[in-house]
């Protein structure tokens, strides 16, 4: 297994914005895997009464967890986004330089305008929210 | 010098034909928790507020148990299979790379089954 044949690697390419995209997809869906473990732990605490429920909750909607929760959500609405530009690409379709870097750019803006939006949403009131 | 035939190194050391499944169900998986993932953010975002009562009237509510168990088994599925691929491709060694994946797959199943069973338990509260 030792000696076999590696693909170029990152360093040799010239750096361009649709490679941070690229390799955020993979932070983003790590960091969701582990989002994925707490949304859990939230249900599961749910279930457990409302006492297991009053022990988690306050943490998680404490202005760190609120950014927490906000930020867990930007990574979905991200890999979301970047996801159907994966699934185009599957179909052949915006494999053009161009194509890429306009839905590149596409991803990115809508990203932070629903990011900005759940932020506002989360922090619009002391109780609301999830 | 080694008395192996070229032929005989080489086979056994590629794909395993099972490349183009994974492949496959990580985009079906994908597909399917796109609009998954549209809702639960929406909702969760729309929640009137986030007590105890609210939260598992919710959670309870018409589809909403069976919507949130397709998001964790389906979020579950999807998750393993992309953190596998992270996993074959930073961490070196056989036996740490075994070990992480087979952790990463008992954290995904736990996660698979401890969602089930929590939004089963709140589901079904009202119905014991």
């Amino acid at each position: 297994m030792a000696e076999r044949p590696l693909s170029p690697f990152i360093t040799v390419y010239r750096w361009s914005y649709t490679m941070t995209l690229s390799i955020l997809h993979r932070v983003t869906g790590v960091a969701l895997a582990l989002a994925l473990l707490g949304f859990t732990a939230w249900l599961l605490s749910a279930s457990r009464g409302a006492d297991a429920y009053a022990t988690l909750t306050p943490i998680l909607l404490s202005a760190p967890g609120k950014l927490l929760i906000v930020l867990a959500m930007a990574a979905l609405i991200f890999h979301c986004l970047n996801g159907l530009r994966h699934l185009a690409w599957d179909m052949g379709w915006g494999f053009e330089r161009t194509d890429a870097r306009r839905s590149a750019a596409l991803v990115v803006i809508l990203t932070l305008i629903a990011a900005a939006l759940c932020l506002y949403a989360m922090f619009r009131s002391g109780t609301g929210g999830a | 010098m080694s008395l192996r035939a070229p032929l005989g190194r080489a086979l056994h050391h590629g794909s395993a034909h099972e490349g183009v499944n994974h492949w496959l169900i990580q985009r079906v998986t994908a597909t399917a928790l796109a609009p998954l993932a549209i809702w639960l953010l929406i909702a969760l975002l729309a929640l009137p507020a986030s007590d105890y009562a609210t939260v598992t009237r919710w959670i309870g509510a018409g589809l909403h148990p069976v919507l949130l168990a397709l998001v964790v088994l389906i979020g579950a599925w999807h998750a393993w299979l992309g953190v596998q691929v992270v996993i074959e491709d930073y961490v070196h060694g056989h036996l740490a790379r075994t070990l992480a994946l087979l952790a990463s797959l008992f954290v995904h199943v736990l996660v698979a089954a401890g969602g089930l069973y929590a939004l089963l338990h709140i589901a079904l509260a009202g119905h014991a």
